[in-house]
């Protein structure tokens, strides 16, 4: 079998549990559940890499009281306000849990942090994080969100805290919603034809006269270049 | 299964093994001459036109992990199936030394992914012992190279500038593009403290130079590989074109273990193992080029032994394997403040620098031999996984109007305000240098271990010495220079002895050559100067293993200027029926 058939019949469903038949290199594969990959896990994949992102799809780390944690947390990190929406709205923690599982370094510190981050609610309010009014949370969080000025027993809750700052603020700004509040305008077939005038004219700066004349002329580029002997276009 | 070795029935002319960049010209320039190959890849097919295979103008929430590189050692969507370890393919390290072995199991190799930096080597690399009294020169010259540098540059396209810088040479090259913001400040402040910077050297083609590759887009996603074939990759424009014409034959998933000889030591063929059902199969040629690059090369080469190769094919001498080297890397990055608040456009050119420092100094008043380029990097790319990590060290280099700093770490709106502050304001320098070649570095078959296909694996014996040492030294006093006088704010500490003043791990540059190098005497190296085995007429190496030493300069030009030129000396030779 190619492997575009291999990739075919993978997508399709019929062929996942036949492959970890044969290879028995991904056990715990559960056939019973619908093995169709989404389009969106196949995004010019291997199989191997189908069958792995596949699995993960299939587990669950966080507990649902440790998601409802997250959620709450990304969006005090990432909140809604003028200039984009918040962290939940793009998706972050489905990217977090998906992390969780295809990274699992992260997996001690960041059920130890939610744990910690409990005990820590707790003993402030006797009660849990989830369940603090906002303020009250804001009250913890600023306990452990600034790593220059906490106290020295909070730096438990500090670490934790830079890790799911990271995982929020890349999950948030590698989103759809996050692209377009960062700026980011590439990404498409375009024609670079150097920075634009009001740019340099921003920052003084301006091509040299060398540069203008070796740098191409945009308008050529569909032209089939030919050389004389010296290496000069002509 | 099946213990017997099966015959592909077919008898072919030549047999290549390996499809990168040598085995892709070899394959190209071979069949076009009319001869029959057999092209026998590792990996699978590949072809970035195709929609299954695509990742170029991806947007990173289309991977799960937003482009990590859990899965790829370069990133969801870099082009390279294959990475630092393979499953199955083991390799090991011999003394407490460090070698990473970064290899792609794909058609096309290590060409879909890598920077497109096409430099020639100068008349200055083919003669390093005359210049400097160590190391060895290479058994030809700039002049022997320059012809098949020229077809080169014609056939597969390479844009750059005419500097007339000796030791770098023109070629026949494509207008570059005009550097981003982040360049042209760099080129300023380098410029100003004596350090040129000029137009970068890279094979992408910002004009079409023949109707069935397209020109540049400007995604800046070359290692993703080109739907339009507007970069080169060795499967989109070697391997593509030369199976059109019809005289060769691909086999995919074949992992060959070794060559086969008749009784009088010329080669055979070779027997690979099929990873699809394990079997073994047998191909016969006339000639066989291992393009497989230069460690897996040398691991067949050593595997190859016979009654009357018994150190492994052509190697007698026991030099296969020595004088492995890597080019010397390490990096520094900055802040530059004057891109705070930029304003946003789309700025993303081609795949990867548009400006460079060739090496400008002489080594005669510095304390190393052998030089290094600088390339440079920056600007307002499209955020993927680890965008925004470091907010807990780094917003306090944003300060307010009255110059107080942003707090570091926190949450919230004025998080949120100083990421975007702050987007496109890094940047960054690779020095990338040329090391000397040590008989002591080397690799050789693990006596005690074989992958899942039965294979003896390689052991890497690797240490870097005080040339190196002292040479990467030296990049960070001038990328502190350049960055000074850019004004930036620079990263991280200097890095010191204790960190081999951040030289990368050997192998860690992927410039990896030299394990087969070529010379006039058979004592000390393994092929001629046309790359031919002194032990084997038949047999040929046309990857990095040639290398007698690798230049401050990135292989792959060089690696398919070579394969062309002893590509041309096999038809040669088979004309004359001497092979």
């Amino acid at each position: 079998m190619d492997r575009r058939e291999h990739i075919r019949l993978l997508l399709s469903g019929t062929l996942a549990t036949g492959f970890v038949l044969t290879t028995g290199c991904n056990p715990e594969i559960k056939t019973d559940k619908e093995s169709v990959v989404p389009a969106s896990l196949n995004y010019g994949r291997t199989p191997d890499e189908i069958l792995h992102d596949q699995k993960m799809d299939m587990e669950t780390f966080f507990t649902d009281k440790e998601r409802s944690m997250i959620e709450i947390l990304v969006d005090i990190i990432i909140p809604q306000d003028e200039s984009s929406g918040s962290a939940t709205e793009a998706g972050v923690p489905d990217f977090i849990e998906f992390m969780m599982k295809d990274y699992s370094s992260f997996q001690l510190p960041m059920r130890g942090g939610l744990k910690w981050l409990e005990s820590y609610s707790l003993k402030q309010f006797n009660q849990s994080f989830i369940n603090l009014n906002s303020e009250q949370q804001l009250q913890i969080i600023d306990d452990i969100a600034w790593p220059d000025k906490h106290l020295p027993e909070m730096a438990y809750g500090v670490r934790f805290f830079n890790l799911l700052r990271n995982l929020t603020c890349t999950g948030f700004y590698t989103s759809e919603m996050g692209i377009k509040a960062i700026g980011y305008e590439g990404n498409t077939p375009n024609q670079w034809d150097g920075v634009p005038q009001e740019v340099l004219d921003l920052y003084g700066l301006s091509y040299d006269e060398r540069t203008l004349e070796v740098c191409l002329n945009i308008q050529d580029q569909h032209k089939i270049a030919v050389w004389d002997e010296a290496g000069n276009i002509i | 299964m099946s213990f017997q070795i099966k015959e592909q029935d077919k008898k072919y002319d030549v047999c290549i093994v390996g499809s990168g960049a040598g085995g892709g010209m070899a394959a190209k320039i071979l069949s076009e001459a009319g001869l029959s190959v057999a092209l026998l890849e590792a990996g699978g097919d590949y072809d970035p036109a195709e929609e299954e295979y695509r990742t170029q103008l991806r947007w990173p929430w289309e991977s799960p992990r937003r482009g990590a590189n859990t899965q790829r050692a370069f990133g969801d969507f870099d082009a390279a199936w294959g990475g630092w370890e393979i499953e199955g393919e083991p390799y090991t390290r011999k003394d407490g030394t460090r070698f990473d072995w970064f290899r792609s199991r794909m058609l096309g190799g290590r060409t879909n992914h890598w920077g497109r930096i096409s430099l020639r080597f100068g008349p200055h690399d083919f003669k390093r012992k005359d210049v400097d009294g160590l190391g060895d020169n290479w058994p030809i010259s700039y002049d022997d190279v320059k012809p098949y540098y020229d077809k080169v540059d014609k056939l597969i396209g390479v844009f750059g500038s005419k500097e007339g810088i000796y030791n770098e040479p023109d070629g026949f090259f494509l207008p570059p593009p005009k550097p981003r913001l982040h360049e042209l400040f760099i080129k300023k402040a380098a410029t100003s403290v004596k350090i040129p910077v000029i137009p970068s050297r890279l094979s992408i083609l910002t004009r079409r130079i023949n109707e069935e590759r397209s020109f540049c887009f400007f995604c800046a996603q070359c290692n993703r590989g080109c739907q339009v074939y507007g970069d080169f990759s060795s499967s989109t424009c070697l391997v593509k074109p030369a199976m059109e014409k019809g005289k060769v034959d691909l086999y995919t998933f074949a992992m060959v273990r070794e060559v086969i000889t008749d009784e009088n030591g010329m080669a055979k063929g070779v027997i690979y193992i099929d990873k699809t059902d394990l079997s073994e199969y047998k191909v016969s040629a006339r000639a066989i080029v291992l393009a497989a690059s230069a460690c897996e090369t040398a691991r067949i080469m050593l595997n190859s032994k016979s009654k009357y190769h018994p150190n492994g094919i052509s190697n007698s001498s026991g030099v296969i394997g020595h004088y492995l080297h890597d080019s010397t890397g390490t990096d520094r990055m900055g802040i530059l403040p004057q891109l705070f608040d930029r304003p946003r456009y789309n700025e993303d050119g081609v795949g990867g620098l548009h400006v460079y420092t060739p090496w400008w100094l002489d080594n005669k008043k510095l304390d190393f031999p052998r030089g290094y380029h600088i390339e440079y990097w920056g600007g307002m790319g499209m955020p993927s996984y680890g965008f925004g990590f470091g907010m807990d060290t780094m917003r306090s280099y944003l300060k307010d109007e009255f110059g107080a700093p942003s707090p570091n770490g926190g949450y919230g709106k004025g998080l949120k305000d100083d990421i975007r502050r702050m987007y496109g304001a890094r940047i960054g320098m690779s020095g990338r240098g040329e090391s000397i070649p040590q008989y002591d570095n080397y690799c050789e078959l693990d006596p005690n271990t074989v992958d899942k296909y039965g294979i003896p694996v390689l052991r890497f014996h690797y240490k870097w010495t005080d040339y190196e040492r002292k040479q990467s030294k030296h990049m960070h006093d001038t990328f502190e220079e350049i960055l000074t006088s850019l004004g930036a704010i620079i990263i991280g500490q200097k890095p010191g002895p204790e960190t081999e003043y951040g030289l990368a791990a050997p192998g860690r540059i992927i410039h990896e050559v030299g394990t087969t190098r070529m010379g006039n005497d058979p004592k000390s190296s393994v092929l001629n100067s046309y790359a031919q085995a002194h032990e084997c007429k038949n047999l040929f190496v046309v990857d990095g293993g040639s290398f007698v030493s690798q230049a401050d300069k990135n292989p792959t030009w060089t690696i398919l200027a070579l394969s062309w030129r002893t590509s041309d000396y096999i038809i040669d030779q088979f004309k004359k029926q001497n092979i």
